[in-house]
């Protein structure tokens, strides 16, 4: 049936209207207002947008899957879990936010609260679309929108340096992505994913196989960049310590899932066929556990040897990468999707303990204006909640119980031996192991020294206490009654991020 | 049975998380009342313990006062499964003994804490903390609420040892943590092998979801590779935990660095939860493997008798000699594992309850002599019989226990190991029995170096023993004494448990 673009069912995108209109809303205010108003109501505005887009959202819940743009945006419930996780990571970054302060920002506040939204509003995108080109314009947007958060510090040498790093290798890494894409439209004649699927085993027997897996390395190779795995890590430190800390969690939190959804659509819908024969599931397969398994071990030796809090928690992260791409190598043949209940529960718990560890060490490392990790030293003593708070943080890190850490770490592990990969599993242990050793650094400062004689200058701490503070209990909760968040997953249909949208819902 | 008693283990359990919350709410910072609240809980949690004891009928074989609720349900749809965790707990006759041992050395550890004295109200939060771990790892009837309780007692412990340990602390603490990390790292590989092998983790479902497996006309090579992958990563988890020669050097940090009470909690419970790992899934999942094992394990066994004995005999400082003396008697615990029999596997339980009693003596006696003196230097030790009568009393009988004299505890443990064993290794028992005759030695070196000679100038003013100190220890030793004339008292409650592990054994 012929769709105009009235008929469409433009409510689907609502989450995403309220977004983009926010944003846009947020923009006009920060350039009519006067120079001397206070920008920090714009902050509030944010926050405001986040929630009525995640309301919006919850309505969704329970919905039939739909799609309108020609069948290349789509609203069914793995977009809906993924949206909902960065919509919960944008709230907490911009709680993180109102720490900032205007020296931190430079008076130019305005523009960081309607860039945050706009690079949501990509993450968003990504995680709906199933078209090529509409993935790259989510990817782009929240990517540009990125590049400039990083650098909105304009006076710090080390954020500048970061926005420099970040433009250019995460330009490579999308070059990387749109030539892997172009292959794939070369073989398939199309950007639409589903019609993709169908034309990849043509194209792995009529002879172009070579194109298949040279669009399949090459869009690795990019979507390696945005989820900081090893060997595409290298610029992860240096950003994620250079950028203010609000922004250094919105890159670790709500870029990382959106990556994933994209790679997740990506690589189930259009390459599900590699999935399904033997051979070629071997080379995907070893492919995606090289990555996992050096993501880990290169991610958690580097953070062994770190002494700045910020880049040993970059550096954390880069491991965490590895785990969250361990259950793409638990898919077994031609099952695909059903990978997602322990990934996205992993991906879950990460945001929490990612953001709450960031906040906390953002309020220290300010107070005691040094990022090294010696900031921590005697927080035990001089703040013991939000000592407490960092520690439950960092026992999820390290995966230990009840922090819900633990309970992903173990769910991630399951769906590793019962794919066999054995390997993987111990690769996984001694990540882990190494990982109580460099988590502990913090809790080894926190608790068993004690602070300098110098006075440490007070600051506004309320948001950083109040983000951590969401974050721990958010972690003992998933930790203690995991069902709180497993039900709901178990309800989630999550085969429909694969399978096309039956046409019976597109008539109108 | 009556129905409430199913409570029970989970009542014990979280006994202590009352002391912690009074703890936590408490406004008072006196002392006093920290002291008092952690007195209340220890002892509320002892008596809770010894009801369970009252309520445990020694003719049943299973878990008794079992519960088990659903908790949580992770599904795997690309395996086509559902998992439901339990929260189960129960008791047997392998856990009522050590969650006796556990109640009692914690209430120990209560009264040693009276040696702490900063931060007492996050030190003993942590106490409590850590005895709900312990207890919850005895009483815990399925694998994961098990690694669960297992990981607090490394958490609380860590910081017990690096906050109030001695001068390499957090040397004692980072080495621990990395070990036992390391030994938890193994045991969630052995848990997610038992979770694939027996498509569950409560505990006799997995037993005979294995056996059945096992025992098939036809095994799967891979389910054989998995069984075994999953049984010796568990012995290397407990062998860590227990310790086993190599694994031990950790544990001895801990035992020089930690804080007295947390010492006698270690020595006393936490390496005894090695044992009871072993029997407990090594022997109660794959009898038929732990039988190939089992030459091993008595070797390893041999090697840690002698081993520490001769270390202990060398060295010039009391808490060592007593670490190096641990590690001999956790060698006799694999004698009676190895063994495969009623009377070993008795043995290593005893061993487990009696070296955890005789050791938190000890080491109580140490703390209150470093109390006084500010030192456990063998060399400027001597001549205390003489200043502290009541002191060196207590300390000889509890060394006396510990080289196994006859009537003491000590020695029913030991002869029941080295028994058991030797029907199928006499040899081997031979050879290891050496370490009965260093036990002597080196104990009774160590006895003779502070408690008799002429007395050093510089210990003449020291007081003896206060009745906080004396009481504890004297209903300590009764109780070593008691089990030592009256053995039944423990023995009996686990004979049936043990006839079923044996049965499966085929021993």
């Amino acid at each position: 049936m012929e769709q105009t673009l009235i008929s469409m069912d433009w409510q689907a995108m609502a989450p995403e209207w309220t977004v983009a209109a926010g944003a846009a809303l947020l923009l006009l205010l920060d350039l009519l207002a006067k120079r001397s108003v206070s920008r920090a109501w714009i902050g509030a505005l944010a926050l405001l947008t986040v929630f009525v887009s995640g309301g919006f959202l919850l309505a969704q819940a329970g919905e039939p899957a739909t799609q309108i743009l020609e069948g290349s945006y789509r609203a069914d419930s793995f977009a809906l879990a993924f949206k909902a996780l960065m919509l919960t990571g944008t709230a907490l970054v911009i709680l993180l936010s109102f720490v900032m302060g205007k020296e931190e920002l430079e008076n130019r506040e305005g523009e960081y609260w309607y860039l945050l939204l706009f690079a949501l509003l990509g993450g968003m995108m990504m995680a709906s679309s199933t078209d090529l080109v509409t993935l790259f314009v989510g990817l782009e947007l929240l990517s540009i929108s990125s590049y400039i958060l990083v650098g909105v510090r304009r006076k710090h040498p080390a954020s500048t340096e970061a926005a420099w790093k970040y433009v250019v290798l995460g330009g490579v890494g999308s070059a990387f992505t749109l030539y892997g894409m172009s292959f794939l439209y070369g073989i398939s004649g199309s950007t639409d994913l589903f019609t993709i699927q169908q034309m990849v085993p043509e194209a792995l027997y009529n002879g172009s196989e070579g194109l298949v897996w040279l669009s399949l390395a090459l869009m690795i190779v990019g979507f390696g960049f945005k989820i900081s795995s090893v060997p595409f890590h290298m610029w992860t430190p240096d950003v994620y310590q250079g950028a203010a800390t609000p922004v250094t969690v919105f890159l670790a939190v709500v870029s990382k899932a959106a990556a994933f959804a994209l790679i997740i659509r990506v690589l189930l819908i259009g390459y599900l066929q590699l999935w399904m024969i033997r051979e070629a599931f071997e080379t995907v397969n070893w492919m995606l556990m090289i990555l996992a398994a050096a993501s880990m071990l290169v991610g958690s030796a580097a953070a062994l040897r770190q002494t700045d809090a910020k880049r040993l928690l970059a550096y954390s992260s880069i491991a965490q990468a590895g785990f969250l791409l361990v259950p793409l190598v638990s898919v077994k043949q031609g099952i695909g999707t059903t990978l997602l209940p322990s990934l996205f529960f992993y991906l879950a718990v990460y945001v929490l303990m990612t953001a709450g560890a960031f906040a906390v060490t953002e309020r220290v490392t300010a107070e005691a204006e040094t990022g090294d990790i010696r900031a921590f030293a005697g927080l035990g003593r001089r703040r013991p909640w939000l000592a407490f708070i960092m520690s439950v943080l960092l026992l999820s890190l390290a995966g230990l119980p009840p922090a819900a850490g633990f309970l992903g770490k173990f769910y991630l592990m399951t769906g590793v031996i019962f794919a066999g990969e054995y390997w993987l599993a111990v690769v996984m242990v001694a990540a882990t192991v190494a990982s109580y050793y460099y988590y502990f650094a913090f809790i080894r400062q926190m608790y068993f020294r004690s602070s300098g004689p110098e006075e440490i200058k007070e600051r506004r701490a309320w948001p950083a206490v109040v983000v951590g503070g969401i974050c721990a209990i958010g972690v003992l909760i998933l930790g203690l009654w995991p069902d709180l968040l497993l039900e709901p997953m178990n309800v989630i249909d999550w085969v429909q991020a694969i399978t096309p949208v039956s046409s019976s819902v597109m008539e109108p | 049975m009556k129905e409430w008693s199913t409570a029970l283990p989970t009542l014990v359990t979280f006994a202590p998380l009352l002391g912690i919350l009074a703890l936590l709410l408490l406004p008072n910072q006196r002392v006093v009342v920290h002291r008092l609240v952690a007195w209340v809980s220890s002892v509320l949690t002892l008596a809770l313990a010894v009801c369970l004891y009252a309520h445990f009928d020694p003719a049943a074989s299973g878990m008794q006062m079992a519960v088990s609720v659903p908790w949580f349900t992770i599904s795997m749809p690309q395996f086509q499964l559902e998992w439901v965790f339990h929260y189960a707990m129960g008791v047997d006759g392998l856990s009522m003994p050590l969650v006796l041992l556990t109640a009692v050395v914690t209430v120990l550890a209560v009264a040693a804490s009276r040696y702490v004295r900063k931060r007492l109200r996050t030190y003993y939060m942590l106490l409590l903390l850590l005895q709900t771990g312990m207890l919850g790892v005895f009483l815990a009837n399925n694998y994961f609420l098990f690694f669960v309780f297992f990981e607090v007692t490394l958490v609380s412990l860590f910081f017990l040892v690096g906050l109030w340990g001695y001068l390499g602390r957090e040397k004692a603490a980072n080495h621990f943590l990395l070990y036992n990390g390391l030994g938890s790292g193994f045991l969630l590989i052995s848990m997610v092998g038992a979770m694939v092998l027996g498509r569950s983790l409560q505990y006799d479902e997995v037993a005979k979801k294995i056996e059945y497996m096992l025992n098939a006309p036809e095994v799967h090579p891979v389910l054989e590779t998995l069984s075994w992958v999953t049984l010796i990563s568990l012995l290397i988890a407990f062998a860590i935990k227990l310790p086993v020669f190599p694994f031990h050097s950790w544990m001895l940090r801990v035992h020089v660095e930690a804080p007295i009470p947390a010492v006698m909690i270690h020595s006393g419970v936490l390496l005894k939860m090695g044992a009871y790992g072993m029997i407990r899934f090594g022997l109660g999942w794959f009898p038929d493997q732990m039988r190939e094992v089992a030459g091993w394990l008595a070797v390893l066994g041999l090697v840690n008798i002698l081993y520490g004995a001769v270390l202990a005999f060398v060295q010039k400082e009391l808490k060592r000699v007593l670490a190096y003396s641990s590690v001999s008697h956790m060698g006799i615990i694999l004698f009676g594992l190895a063994s495969l029999n009623g009377t070993g596997l008795q043995g290593a339980v005893f061993q487990a309850v009696s070296h955890g009693l005789i050791s938190a003596l000890l080491f109580f006696l140490v703390g209150s002599l470093y109390e006084r003196t500010r030192t456990t230097e063998l060399d400027e030790l001597g001549g205390l019989a003489k200043a502290m009568p009541v002191f060196s009393g207590i300390l000889m009988v509890a060394a006396m226990a510990l080289l196994g004299l006859p009537g003491l505890s000590g020695f029913i443990s030991e002869f029941l190991a080295f028994l058991g064993l030797f029907e199928t290794r006499p040899v081997l028992t031979s050879v290891g029995a050496l370490g009965l005759v260093l036990a002597a030695a080196y104990t009774l070196r160590a006895l003779l170096k502070t408690t008799f000679g002429p007395l050093k100038a510089r210990l003449v003013a020291e007081g003896d023993l206060v009745p906080g100190e004396t009481v504890p220890m004297l209903s300590l030793t009764a109780l070593i004494v008691l089990i030592g004339v009256w053995p039944a008292v423990l023995g009996d409650p686990m004979q049936e448990t043990l006839k079923v592990i044996v049965s499966k054994i085929g021993g």
